[in-house]
């Protein structure tokens, strides 16, 4: 297979969104079935696709393994150039790998979740393989504006599909927070893009193709790398729902269940975390900007999980989950463990898609119910459902032998012991693997455990799910587990594939990264390398330690909801104003609603009523009316009446008479 | 250069006119035969849009200068002449005048009811003036299409608008008419000032380019080119008329008003005040700036508070025009290739949404937003294009808007980046406002009975919405289609821009620099054989 092919990768859903979206309707009341054959089989062939090639860029020697297609011109005017093309190289390849493939099951899983539903079959699918278009574009694009079209277009399909039953008003207003959200992201990201354009001009350099750019990075002052650094990390917040920007995350999850997994867990929101690996040249040259990623990161992990831990509606507690994890994500790209930040990403696709498809399934099976208080004992009921869930938890929480405890190590100890590291932020780190441990635990307690909290009425009609989304799960359930054994580290006496395949990409950057730590960069690397063999026993000695947090943390989920379940009301009951913090998301939503929106909304009311209408246009119209009683002041003296002619005429008569005879 | 022997401009000019004529003729019999009047105009329309595109055929995008020029004496005495050409710059918007005409008798058809014919007669003289006012080289032609303008105009506001159309019409009228009487008088002055340099006073555009005007005179007459284009734009603040304006006309006048008259505003910056005044306005670029970013920032948060659909799309629009002022005024190719872009795509998104916006009026005669909501499942064809005009208006990527804002983006960070962070501002306001309004009128449950029996829309409407939908993609995507035909005129506008400026300001520090006067020298010497060259073949 040619790597010229790789534009299939993106045509094939985007021919899925002509066909249904033009069709759709008419395709729809002839045969149902076919809107989701299209569909799936469009993210199919790009699956296939992917695979061709990325099977073809392993056969290659580690250091060849670049190829830029370039398309077609896009924008071209000036100085300014700017082409449709696609970048394929390990990063591209392993973020487009899993895309697809998470991709499609997503799409099987949504055959089944979607199948009843009473709104429009074919818009549904339609805009999700809008997604997957956007979404492949934004991974394999080879410039940054062209990344831009998938950035925003992921945010769009985000947009479109949060509300898509838009009857609710709720839904609605959650999809425009989110796109709002992201378009205020997306001002910084623009604004840094433009100002990576404009001074790599300054010196010659008229381009955003990423490996021109990479390339001529060192023209850049240091103190512009870092503005452009944090510029972009500040879209990033957004898209990959971080402090400050995380707050439509949540909200989002009004949307249909699988579109929580494959959009706001699986794939959209680790764009942040693609994008900033992709830059990690540039971030590798500004230490700060990447100590701002690390703590930002950390952070957002443990506000993310502080308010999980009191979450009713299971949705959301997956969903504040995600942001935790993504702060993982961060925190390990600030520390510039690049690789285990990504493998963090690719293992966190499997088990928290497989979170929401499984709630997705609680959810299907008990009528639309969300609400963990109402639910309980569905083990029995969902088999399925319930050993892949338990599988995913135990990944997600870093349970040793699962796919998060290998990526999540990884972070770890690059936090611990890298060089960009900090023990506080290892810290942080450690006890929000506790935390995730706990809440998790109280998820699968609350829904599956104990004695159903149902209304009689919807215990009659619990079920497992059908078929199609019970094989997705199981798929993913088999992933979640073995998907880690890629990435085991040395110190476990596994070869870290993910970061070998990896490491053309990062390893400009890390050698950057080694520079600007001090000391030039192969030396300080070798050292750095005898000095991490030295430390593999250190490095197991902290596993353990965080294995141990990882069971204290399922001892006190166990012990509050499953033996003494009346403990987390009394704890509740007796810090009233710290629980209400959590169980408000600590106010934040608030906090903005007061400081931006609400003083934005009057400003732009006193401009219309205040400046616009009264100042204005006031004056418009005074001017108007000015000449208007000028004309009607003067229309005196045309009045037609011959006397008054002749007496002004007297009158005219006399002054100069008066004016001759006395002034002169 | 003219490679067609036809004169092109004149027929695309006068047709409209002789239609406009041709429907006087027929009796209207007191409503009987509108159906009949609606389809001679539609088919005459469609026709001048085909002869439009001809145009692109024989187009030569190699050449910066004017093509298809036509050149005729009209008063000798004070040498006004009819001359007329097309360049890079104006060859879209001519397009895309004949492209909206069509569209605009599409969505009258049952929108207006009464005094058809005059209506109709209305809109292809309007057609006649818009196309002359583009393609004019003399002054003084120039001046009579601008100001022909808004007679039609004035009476698609005054006599089939709303409830205060009055009111909006004389607005309108009076508020244009006193920006352009300082444009005459600078027209004047611009013939006496050829009279006394050169002993032949002309109107003739491209002569008075090669004039040498000091720079004080520039200054008092770039002002009164400025006031009379920034009223037209509209440039903040001398945009009330617009709100008005456009809430009270109706839909076909709305949608000519946004796509191509207050293009004209734009348009004269760039074919006249900019190259005649090129040191006077390279002294205006602050304030032109400031008001631009101004306007962005100023008609997003106004267009939020609105409650009515129309005024929102027209505060929208004050927003829009800031970004194309901004890019003209970054005086380089990728600013004002941006700005006429971003021309053309103002045109295609918010003409679609006062289609849009129309066509609902037509069915709930209302256009509060809180008499609506929900529409999207009463109506999802409807839902469907105005998600399209919104996405366009909001500039999100793979749209045409996004194409020229990132344009004018790229020129305002290369000449004042500071102006360029506020103007990506306007990105975020642009999304809340849009919507906003999006959210509020289609989303939701369906808040009243009356809405729940809204028919969708209907065979022409989607006839009149298709067109423009297709093309806020294809502009989006390929850009270059369009933006290849302007290069060369933009280049050569730039080049022109620049040798002038420094010439100037050489003249001005004191010690006019002989390499700069002698470049220009050469350059005027190359432009007069060039323009000779063009007047042979008129003549």
């Amino acid at each position: 297979m040619k790597f010229d092919l790789v534009w299939l990768i993106p045509i094939f859903p985007l021919a899925g969104v002509l066909i249904n979206g033009l069709l759709g309707r008419r395709i729809e009341q002839k045969n149902k079935s076919l809107v989701h054959w299209i569909a799936c089989g469009a993210v199919g062939l790009s699956f296939v696709v992917t695979l061709g090639l990325f099977f073809k860029l392993l056969g290659l020697p580690a250091d060849k393994r670049l190829y830029d297609f370039a398309w077609f011109p896009w924008i071209s005017s000036g100085v300014f150039h700017v082409g449709v093309g696609y970048q394929i190289d390990p990063l591209s390849m392993f973020m487009c790998m899993f895309v697809t493939g998470v991709g499609f099951l997503i799409h099987v899983y949504s055959i089944g979740y979607m199948w009843h539903d009473e709104g429009s079959y074919s818009r549904y699918f339609t805009y999700l393989n809008l997604f997957m278009f956007s979404m492949i574009t934004l991974v394999l694009a080879d410039n940054f504006l062209l990344m831009f079209l998938g950035w925003e277009g992921v945010g769009l399909c985000s947009y479109l599909l949060i509300s898509y039953w838009f009857s609710d008003l709720a839904n609605a207003v959650a999809g425009k927070k989110a796109f709002v959200t992201n378009r205020v992201g997306d001002f910084f990201f623009a604004v840094g893009i433009l100002l990576l354009l404009v001074h790599l001009g300054a010196h010659g350099i008229w381009s955003l193709n990423f490996s021109v750019v990479f390339a001529h990075a060192n023209l850049l002052s240091p103190h512009l790398v870092t503005i452009i650094c944090l510029l972009f990390f500040l879209g990033c917040t957004a898209k990959s729902a971080q402090i400050p920007l995380y707050i439509w995350l949540p909200d989002a999850m009004a949307g249909p269940t699988p579109v929580s997994a494959l959009i706001h867990a699986a794939t959209m929101v680790t764009a942040g975390v693609y994008f900033i690996a992709r830059c990690n040249v540039l971030y590798s040259m500004s230490p700060f900007a990447m100590e701002v990623v690390a703590t930002v990161g950390a952070l957002s992990a443990l506000l993310a999980a502080s308010i999980a831990v009191t979450q009713n509606d299971i949705k959301k507690v997956l969903a504040y989950s995600t942001v935790s994890q993504l702060g993982y994500m961060f925190l390990g790209l600030g520390v510039g463990a690049f690789a285990a930040g990504l493998f963090h990403v690719l293992t966190h696709a499997f088990f928290k898609a497989l979170l929401f498809m499984g709630a997705g399934c609680v959810i299907h099976g008990m009528g639309g119910e969300q609400d963990m208080r109402n639910m309980g004992g569905l083990r029995k009921r969902m088999p399925v459902t319930f050993y892949t869930m338990m599988i995913a938890t135990l990944a997600v929480i870093g349970f040793p032998g699962f796919a998060g405890f290998f990526s999540k190590d990884g972070i770890l100890w690059e936090t611990f012991s890298g060089a960009h590291g900090s023990y506080i932020l290892w810290l942080i780190a450690v006890l929000t693997a506790a935390m995730t441990a706990f809440y998790m635990f109280r998820l699968i307690f609350m829904t599956f455990f104990n004695e159903c909290r149902a209304s009689e009425e919807v215990q009659k009609h619990i079920h497992e799910a059908p078929k199609t989304m019970t094989v997705p799960l199981m798929v993913l359930a088999a992933l979640s587990i073995f998907g880690g054994y890629i990435g085991v580290p040395e110190s476990l006496g596994g070869s870290n594939l993910v970061e070998r395949f990896l490491r053309p990409v990062f390893g400009l950057g890390k050698d950057k990264l080694l520079q600007s730590a001090g000391g030039p960069g192969l030396i300080h690397r070798a050292v750095s390398e005898t000095a991490a063999h030295q430390s593999f026993s250190t490095e197991i000695q902290l596993m353990f330690l965080t294995a141990m947090m990882v069971l204290a943390g399922i001892f006190a989920a166990y012990m509050l909801y499953m033996k003494k379940r009346s403990v987390p009301e009394t704890l509740a009951a007796n810090n009233p104003s710290f629980y209400r913090l959590l169980l408000n998301k600590w106010y934040v939503d608030e906090l903005y609603e007061k400081v931006f929106i609400n003083p934005l909304r009057s400003i732009s009311f006193f401009l219309w009523k205040g400046i616009d209408v009264v100042v204005i246009d006031g004056m418009v119209n005074s001017t108007a009316a000015f000449f208007m009683k000028c004309g009607s002041a003067w229309k005196a003296s045309q009045s037609g009446y011959v006397q008054r002619y002749a007496v002004s005429f007297l009158v005219g008569v006399f002054v100069l008479i008066a004016y001759y005879m006395y002034v002169r | 250069m003219n490679h067609l022997s036809f004169p092109i401009l004149s027929t695309l000019i006068f047709f409209p006119l002789l239609c406009a004529i041709l429907l006087m003729f027929i009796r209207s019999e007191g409503g009987k035969n509108d159906e009949l009047l609606r389809k001679i105009a539609l088919v005459a329309s469609v026709v001048e849009f085909l002869i439009s595109l001809v145009l692109l055929k024989y187009f030569n995008d190699s050449t910066p200068g004017m093509q298809f020029v036509e050149f005729a004496p009209w008063v000798r005495s004070l040498s006004i002449n009819y001359f007329v050409g097309l360049d890079g710059i104006s060859l879209w918007l001519v397009i895309m005048t004949a492209f909206f005409v069509p569209l605009c008798v599409l969505c009258s058809w049952t929108y207006i009811k009464e005094k058809t014919k005059y209506f109709l007669i209305s809109i292809f003289i309007l057609e006649s003036a818009m196309i002359g006012a583009f393609v004019s080289l003399d002054l003084i032609l120039f001046y009579v299409f601008w100001e022909v303008m808004l007679i039609p105009m004035f009476l698609l506001i005054g006599v089939w608008g709303g409830e205060r159309r009055i009111y909006s019409a004389v607005k309108f009228f009076l508020y244009t008419a006193a920006g352009s009487i300082f444009m005459l008088v600078a027209i004047i002055y611009l013939y006496y000032f050829s009279y006394k340099t050169t002993g032949a006073g002309t109107f003739n555009l491209l002569d008075l380019y090669k004039l040498n005007i000091p720079i004080t005179t520039q200054l008092w007459l770039c002002a009164a080119f400025t006031v009379a284009f920034a009223i037209k734009v509209p440039i903040f603040p001398l945009h009330t008329w617009l709100p008005d304006a456009h809430v009270e006309a109706p839909t076909a006048g709305s949608v000519i008003l946004a796509a191509i008259l207050l293009k004209m505003g734009t348009y004269g910056f760039l074919r006249f005040s900019m190259p005649l005044f090129p040191y006077a306005s390279h002294e205006f670029i602050p304030v032109i700036a400031f008001l631009a970013i101004a306007g962005i920032i100023y008609g997003a948060l106004v267009a939020w508070a609105q409650p009515d659909m129309k005024k929102l799309v027209a505060y929208s629009s004050v927003s829009h025009l800031g970004f194309v002022m901004l890019g003209l005024f970054a005086f380089n190719i990728e600013g004002i290739e941006g700005g006429i872009y971003q021309m053309l795509n103002h045109g295609l998104n918010t003409g679609a949404l006062f289609l849009l916006v129309g066509m609902i009026y037509e069915r709930r005669h209302t256009r509060m937003m809180d008499d609506f909501g929900g529409l999207a499942k009463v109506m999802p064809v409807f839902a469907i294009f105005l998600m399209i005009a919104t996405l366009g208006s909001v500039a999100v990527p793979g749209t045409n808007s996004f194409v020229g804002e990132i344009m004018i983006l790229v020129g305002a960070f290369r000449a004042y980046p500071v102006c360029g962070v506020f103007a990506v501002s306007g990105m975020v306001l642009g999304a809340v406002y849009m919507l906003w309004m999006y959210q509020k009128v289609m989303f939701g449950p369906v808040t009243s009975e009356v809405n729940r029996k809204l028919p969708d829309l209907n065979k022409r409407e989607i006839a009149t919405m298709l067109p423009i939908a297709v093309l806020v993609f294809v502009m989006g995507i390929f850009p270059g289609m369009f933006l290849h035909k302007m290069d060369s005129s933009v280049k050569y506008f730039i080049n022109q821009y620049q040798q002038k400026y420094e010439m100037y300001e050489a003249e001005k520090s004191g010690n006019p620099v002989a390499t700069h006067l002698k470049g220009f020298k050469i350059a005027v010497d190359s432009d007069a054989a060039f323009h000779n060259g063009v007047y042979s073949r008129g003549r």
